[in-house]
């Protein structure tokens, strides 16, 4: 059963082989000149002006965590969705569900609308 | 495709609904300055509900969600158990809502969602539901132990248990992860008709599962060789959170080793008693011995805090050796029901002691308090000597009832070093009532007030302590009639 695998361990055991001969044979053989002008980061041609590690407002973080709350609503709503119309005939019970579970995530919301996440100022 | 609605029975969760709704009342609330003052006042009546809603479901044992969730008498008497916590902690916390009065709405909240968590993990047949109320618990807490986010060990604190606790909710899902995968399902009852069948080998991978489980909750009841965030995370948290977390997690993750034991593991589990003996040693002597040595209040309760968990340890070993033993389980909830009353009440005088800016957390700085402040002084007395075990309060009978029933299983060695361990404990409880009353005071008491709110919780501890010592007989026949 296991000879079944042999090809498989072959290719891995030759692409650890190639992979790691080529890197040592350039980091052996190839030639290597640095130069000031090589050792700065790339940025589209444009000579760089300024330090890379620049401090963000912490505004942007919050933005970005709630988009991925309310995008993870969505997430959950595609499948009722999709399931709704069959489901339905069984009783309301599936979308009451989902409207206890939007007014949970309106709460958060509200929460943080008084709190002032939304202000950028 | 064919689709069905499992049978839902909302009243099953009714106490968790009620505290539920409570926390989301709370938190709405603490956003309108004019109305917060009455934040706290809706948190009582929520939790007075939610009290009222275990009494009417007392010995209904009704089920719901298709078996997931389920509210016998064991839950229930959890859950009154966590409440009681919640209770006292809030009662401990007008000094650090006041202080932090922006927050109040949060910090309401996060406890009561904590709580939320504890009591959906007493209250179900499912190890999803466990972790997802693990989850629940384990999230607010977090965010708790750094309310204080202005000062660098709080946040310390959070970040620590934040770490660590995240790693273990890692070997927590593996286990229930390799549970599933050797028995093909997540349901207690099921992996115990599987054990029962006995058709199919259990294999390696249950009981790799099985030891995940129990590491995963021994951290967060801090067992030994997981303990090392406990002093941290205790002594850089606000004192009420501190208090909260020693009890209620405790508490919590019992309830859980309980059911897993009882239900679900229970034709196996005699194979791992010499493990759980083993930790059950460890966390006693590690726990009392490095008591010994601190000078910080808080860090003492915390190793002592890992020295009860060894102590009701042993009597879930003893369970473990013999699963038909209502005594072993009763005494284990005995001694968590006591062990919320003495260890939040500890906390309390500390609190009570502290100063509006500073902490006054040296065990030295007690010296003097017995004639200053008696009550408080009596009260942290009686604490003491209920977390030592002398007669005749509850943490006496507690740790009576615990050894008796390592005897009654013939784990006699195991008995003898858990009474040699509650004999070391006796010095470092005792140093605090002799500093409180024969050392000369080196803190001038009079930036301390009364404080009735506080003195009512800590009345109620010491009435807790003092009534289940004397008349424990009603509450352990009920114990022992639970399951």
């Amino acid at each position: 059963m296991l000879k079944e695998y042999l090809p498989i361990l072959i290719l891995l055991i030759f692409a650890f082989v190639f992979a790691f001969g080529i890197l040592l044979l350039s980091h052996f053989v190839g030639p290597r000149k640095y130069s000031d002008v090589k050792g700065e980061p790339y940025e589209s041609g444009i000579k760089p002006f300024m330090d890379a590690r620049v401090r963000f407002s912490v505004k942007f973080y919050i933005i970005a965590v709630l988009f991925i709350i309310f995008d993870v609503e969505i997430v959950f709503l595609y499948p009722w969705v999709v399931v709704y119309k069959e489901i339905v005939s069984q009783g309301i019970f599936i979308f009451i569900e989902m409207i206890v579970f939007v007014v949970i995530l309106l709460i958060g919301y509200f929460y943080l609308w008084k709190r002032g996440a939304f202000e950028w100022e | 495709m064919d689709y069905s609605i499992p049978t839902i029975n909302l009243s099953v969760i009714g106490p968790e609904i009620i505290i539920l709704l409570t926390a989301v009342s709370v938190l709405i609330i603490g956003l309108f300055p004019n109305y917060r003052r009455w934040s706290i006042s809706i948190v009582f009546i929520g939790i007075i509900f939610a009290f009222y809603d275990i009494y009417y479901l007392w010995n209904l044992n009704q089920v719901g969600f298709d078996g997931m969730v389920l509210a016998d008498n064991f839950a229930l008497l959890f859950d009154i158990i966590f409440l009681i916590g919640t209770l006292l902690t809030l009662l401990l916390s007008g000094n650090f809502i006041n202080q932090y009065i922006r927050g109040t709405g949060e910090y309401l909240s996060l406890i009561l969602f904590a709580t939320l968590g504890m009591m959906l993990m007493a209250s179900t047949n499912d190890l999803i539901v466990i972790f997802l109320g693990l989850e629940t618990l384990s999230i607010s807490l977090y965010i708790l132990a750094a309310f204080r986010r202005s000062r660098e060990d709080s946040l310390e604190a959070g970040l620590k248990y934040f770490l660590l606790g995240a790693f273990t909710t890692g070997f927590l899902l593996y286990g229930i992860a390799l549970i599933y995968g050797s028995t093909g399902t997540t349901n207690i009852y099921s992996i115990l008709n599987f054990l029962k069948d006995g058709s199919v080998e259990i294999g390696i991978l249950f009981y790799i599962g099985m030891i995940l489980i129990i590491v995963g909750f021994g951290f967060k009841a801090a067992f030994v060789p997981f303990h090392m965030w406990v002093p941290d995370v205790y002594e850089g948290s606000a004192t009420p959170v501190t208090a909260f977390m020693s009890a209620g997690v405790k508490a919590a993750s019992f309830a859980v080793f309980l059911r897993l034991f009882i239900t679900g593991f229970s034709p196996i589990i005699s194979q791992i008693t010499g493990i759980l003996a083993v930790l059950a040693i460890l966390t006693m002597t590690v726990g009392n011995v490095i008591a010994i040595v601190q000078t910080n209040i808080k860090r003492m309760l915390a190793y002592s805090s890992i020295a009860h968990a060894g102590y009701i340890l042993v009597a879930l070993t003893a369970l473990s050796r013999n699963i038909e033993s209502e005594f072993s389980a009763a005494s284990i909830m005995y001694y968590i029901l006591v062990y919320t009353f003495m260890n939040i009440g500890a906390f309390g005088v500390v609190i009570y002691m502290e100063k509006s800016e500073e902490e006054v957390l040296k065990i030295s700085d007690y010296a003097g308090l017995g004639f200053k402040k008696p009550f408080a002084a009596i009260c942290m007395t009686l604490f003491m000597f209920s977390l030592a075990g002398i007669p005749p309060t509850a943490g006496f009978m507690g740790k009576l009832y615990i050894f008796s029933s390592a005897v009654e299983s013939e784990l006699y060695g195991l008995a003898v070093i858990g009474v040699l361990n509650a004999v070391i404990a006796v010095y470092y409880y005792l140093r605090v009532v002799i500093f409180m009353y024969m050392k000369e005071a080196v803190l001038d008491f009079s930036y301390l007030s009364a404080r009735p709110v506080m003195a009512l919780s800590l009345s109620i501890s010491v009435g807790g302590i003092i009534y289940l010592g004397i008349f424990p007989q009603s509450l352990i026949n009920l114990l022992t009639n639970i399951l």
